[in-house]
């Protein structure tokens, strides 16, 4: 082997601690090369290994009748009827975007489909959650444009919808945006395949595009702090290429209808190494390599360099003696490269060849399962009382809202996101039924019947006041707005963004995140399938706020059950379901108009808010919802407006009444109280409603608000206690809708294109 | 729509059999050098080229109309939209010509609404092919608001004089960006799409029997 002296310093450039290293020689019994220091550090980096999360991420429910696949596979797969699976995950790529928000973003897109496709399934849909700092400042503007650009580029170019997704602003993420990518697939669900590596003599392939230079410990970039000199990482940035990658869904697709394949693995983070350790590491058995078989795109690459590039749109096979001609042969027809570049063996190494020489010889399992496991010290910071301390008699309550509303409604977090969705092509396929700006998006199972409904939530407001209700009220709000389509919600990926694992106070935050996303999961029934960790959002010693982004997948039955916010036609009676509770702590209202982020969020009663959900879906079963919009960010006001504004052609006006109950103000128009559903149903089902609602034992609190109205203005009014004069509230629908639409082009000084 | 289709692949080097070709969108090779630049060199474009030539149907929706223009089988060229960027969004355009194959089921003046996605639809030609176009009724169809009205606001691309697509000399070749294949079915409440489809059929049922139920 090539002798280079392992000194102190490599091992910290490599990102390895002291006892780290010293477990590295326990495992060889011997001192590494500096190959295997290299595969060691990006294997057992906090993003490939999951070093400081694993022991926590047990607390997750992960089976159930439903579920085909569970966390460990490259996407886990829920059962969707007819013989077919949902197959779904969501992963970041948030330093990378921050670095280079075009491509590091346009990677993240390609690196979630092949994680898809690698399951055998044909991704039908992209959804997205991204967080920005404010846009008063021109680096922010550049990252949301790089960013959005990128995501464009790469799911327009290969062909998969960007149909939904949300968006944050906070200044928090100034200096680390985070970019979260969600890729939902269809597969018959008896063809699902696996990243395994079995069969000793088996062939291992190599496809896709030509290992480059780039990339090289982006894994390691990844589990790492920034700090003002981490442009100079723009190299370890990756380059993407759709139109490659498109071949490369299409050709794996057709290893499967041909059964060619015994496993198959994409090379995403730490590249050829991960894929070809795991694949092993699962199977139980070893990989053979030889790099100087692997297609090449740069010259006088060292085993090193080839081992560790995370070069885009490459994928490892393995198949059986004899049905390597018929994979070069589908490569072939799609134009893109492959080579024998292995076989299995029984010895559990990973053992790398450069033509006769051996380069490097691991046991595959130290790698993949070995990496150290760390229980972090945790503890709530000091700041927490400080934080959750909200006097509420401190702030003057509002006497009327109109001015209010206005200014929430521009606020970039509210705002509509037209201007971003615009931009993704979210029909191609032509299998979008619901477009973007509902709850959730929603697509055909084309020839079944039936529809999914899909959408990704996550507050981190309310996660840095109250971790664990934070991770409960997203998986709550998840499955609102799935309820709110007309699904019923099946599976859960999580993409877990926090900072330093090595702070307590991070470590606290993140174990409580996760109980309550656990908590709340088993009390939904919807498990976990798959997920993603991403630690070290940290610049210059700041964290970003804890900020856990829920994916959840459900399945509606019949096409006649899809179902919509907006309000559809004048005369239909609208109705609260849910209560109104003085909920001001959290709110985007208290940052709006009172910037403060402060105070506990809001309650969740996890027991009412399944009993509202199953009440709803009931009632849309039944046919007797007009439309259904979760009452979210901006409170109750906010939902109102968008429930008039959002119809895509004709927006309608609305005629409410509330009654102030003893409460602020500014709470009943503006607080955030989960499990609330504003739903219209039409005059004449009312009565059918109420009865509904009423057998629900009680356990489903409802209140009338008023009736949907032709005319162009929205009309509230707020009956107030003991005989005061109510408070009147009128705003013209094409006011709010200015508001809404035109704040983000506004704020970016770009065109807005209605 | 009871019609049988079928891919054909980019190196086949014959369309035999067919009554109608459709250049769907997509980012073929990846749009990489300029949108339909490479396609238009696909072994199998030669057939379709000769196809057109004697007479046949082609449709080009997007891309297939960005690689119409690339092949010389319509005249004129595609710039980026003049925003920058890729538009998804639902568009009106105005039928300006119903006596086409393509356009036979509607009336001159009729809107449909119709989605975009492009992000190099801005159609450009020059005063000489444009006076042409116009004089020859080659615009098919023009962007324009929900009553029908060619506005400069309701262009979102900044094609020259609104077109949203446009017909060779001979009326069998149509180009057009928006998408009538997204809204032809029962499922989305809009169809209009639907009526391109059924103006070639009705085109093409007087030359051909129509498939036993």
């Amino acid at each position: 082997m090539p002798s280079t002296t392992i000194t102190p310093q490599l091992i910290q450039q490599h990102g390895l601690s002291e006892d780290e290293y010293q477990k590295i020689l326990t495992h060889l019994g011997r001192e590494p090369n500096l190959t295997e220091l290299g595969v060691f550090s990006v294997m057992w980096s906090e993003h490939c290994s999951y070093k400081s999360s694993r022991v926590h991420l047990k607390r997750f429910p992960t089976e159930g009748p439903q579920v085909v696949q569970g966390p460990g596979e490259n996407a886990g797969a829920v059962d969707i009827g007819d013989g077919f699976a949902a197959v779904f995950k969501m992963e970041s790529h948030n330093h990378p975007s921050f670095i280079e928000p075009f491509q590091g973003a346009a990677t993240g897109v390609g690196g979630i489909l092949r994680d898809i496709f690698t399951m055998g399934a044909r991704p039908i849909a992209l959804l997205n959650s991204l967080r920005f700092g404010e846009l008063d400042s021109p680096q922010n503007t550049h990252l949301l444009k790089g960013v959005v650009s990128g995501i464009s580029w790469y799911g327009n170019c290969i062909g998969v919808p960007t149909i939904g997704g949300e968006i944050t602003f906070n200044d928090i993420y100034s200096k680390n945006p985070l970019v979260n990518v969600f890729c939902l697939g269809i597969v018959k669900k008896d063809r699902l395949l696996r990243g395994l590596a079995k069969g000793v003599g088996n062939q291992v392939l190599y496809i896709g595009a030509k290992t480059g230079r780039d990339g090289i410990h982006g894994a390691t970039m990844a589990s790492d702090s920034f700090d003002d000199a981490s442009e100079k990482k723009r190299p370890n940035v990756q380059v993407g290429d759709p139109f490659l990658e498109k071949l490369l869904l299409e050709a794996c697709l057709e290893f499967l209808e041909q059964d060619l394949l015994v496993g198959i693995q994409d090379m995403g983070a730490a590249g050829l190494t991960s894929s070809s350790c795991e694949m092993a590491s699962r199977s139980g058995t070893g990989i053979e390599l030889d790099v100087g078989k692997v297609p090449r795109r740069e010259h006088n690459m060292t085993p090193y360099e080839i081992l560790l590039s995370e070069s885009q749109e490459r994928m490892l096979l393995v198949a059986q003696p004899g049905k390597e001609q018929a994979v070069l042969a589908v490569c072939q027809k799609w134009g893109i490269d492959a080579a024998v570049v292995g076989k299995v063996t029984d010895d559990g190494m990973l053992r790398i060849r450069e033509g006769d020489q051996i380069v490097a010889e691991i046991p595959a399992d130290a790698i993949a399962e070995g990496a150290p496991r760390y229980e972090r010290p945790s503890a709530p910071p000091q700041y927490q009382e400080v934080l959750q301390a909200l006097n509420l008699d401190a702030l003057p309550d509002l006497t009327d809202g109109t001015d209010a509303l206005l200014q929430l409604l521009a606020s970039p977090t509210i705002a509509s996101k037209r201007w971003v969705y615009q931009q993704y092509d979210y029909m191609v396929g032509t299998n979008t039924v619901v477009c973007p700006g509902s709850d959730a998006a929603v697509v055909r199972i084309k020839g079944t019947g039936k529809a999914l409904a899909m959408t990704t939530d996550g507050n981190s407001r309310y996660c840095l006041l109250n971790p664990y209700m934070g991770g409960s009220l997203a998986v709550a709000e998840a499955a609102r707005n799935l309820v709110c389509s007309g699904g019923k919600p099946l599976g859960v990926t999580d993409c877990l963004n926090f900072g330093n694992p090595e702070r307590p106070d991070i470590m606290w935050q993140f174990i409580m995140a996760v109980e309550g996303i656990a908590d709340a999961c088993r009390s939904f029934e919807v498990p976990v399938v798959s997920g993603n960790v991403s630690l070290y959002n940290e610049t210059n010693g700041l964290s970003i706020y804890p900020t856990p982004i829920i994916g959840m997948v459900g399945v509606i039955e019949r096409e006649e059950d899809i179902t919509t916010q907006w309000f559809k036609e004048s005369g239909d009676t609208i109705l609260l379901v849910g209560e109104n509770k003085e909920d001001l702590g959290g709110t985007e209202f208290l940052k709006v108009m009172h910037s403060r982020e402060q105070g506990m969020p809001p309650w969740l009663d996890l027991e009412q808010e399944k009993s509202i959900q199953a009440c709803i879906l009931t009632l849309i079963k039944k046919g007797w919802i007009q439309s259904a919009h979760d009452c979210s960010e901006g409170g109750l006001l906010v939902t109102l407006a968008e429930c008039c504004l959002t119809h895509p052609s004709a927006p309608l006006g609305a005629t409410i009444t509330l009654s102030q109950e003893r409460l602020r103000l500014d709470a009943l128009l503006f607080g955030e109280s989960p499990s609330r559903i504003v739903i219209s149903v039409k005059t004449k089902d009312l009565d059918s409603v109420r009865a509904c609602i009423q057998d629900m034992g009680g356990k489903v609190p409802m209140s009338l608000l008023g009736q949907v109205t032709a005319t162009d203005q929205i009309d509230v009014t707020v009956q107030k206690d003991q005989g005061q004069p109510p408070c009147q509230m009128v705003w013209p629908v094409k006011d709010l809708a200015d508001q809404w639409y035109n704040s983000l082009p506004s704020q970016l000084k770009m065109k807005d294109s209605p | 729509m009871g019609q049988s289709s079928h891919l054909i692949w980019h190196q086949e080097t014959s369309v035999q059999g067919m009554d109608a070709i459709l250049l769907p969108g997509g980012f073929s090779y990846g749009d990489y050098l300029r949108t339909g630049s490479i396609a238009r060199f696909s072994p199998i474009m030669e057939a379709v080229i000769q196809f057109a030539n004697q007479g046949g149907l082609v449709l080009g929706i997007c891309n297939g109309f960005q690689i119409l223009l690339e092949t010389g089988l319509l005249p004129g060229a595609m710039l980026r939209n003049t925003e920058l960027s890729f538009i998804c969004k639902e568009t009106y355009i105005r039928v300006e010509n119903a006596n086409t194959p393509f356009t036979k089921s509607c009336e001159v003046g009729k809107v449909l609404k119709l989605p975009i996605a492009h992000a190099d639809g801005n159609y450009f030609t020059n005063p000489v092919d444009l006076s042409a176009l116009q004089a020859n009724a080659q615009i098919v169809f023009r962007y324009c608001d929900r009553d029908g009205i060619v506005t400069p606001s309701s262009n979102p691309n900044g094609s020259i004089d609104n077109i949203a697509g446009i017909q060779n000399a001979q009326g069998n070749v149509l180009g057009l960006m928006p998408h009538p294949e997204r809204c032809a079915e029962p499922i989305f409440s809009n169809q209009d799409g639907r009526l391109i489809f059924e103006s070639m059929l009705t085109s093409l049922i007087g030359q051909i029997p129509l498939p036993a139920k």
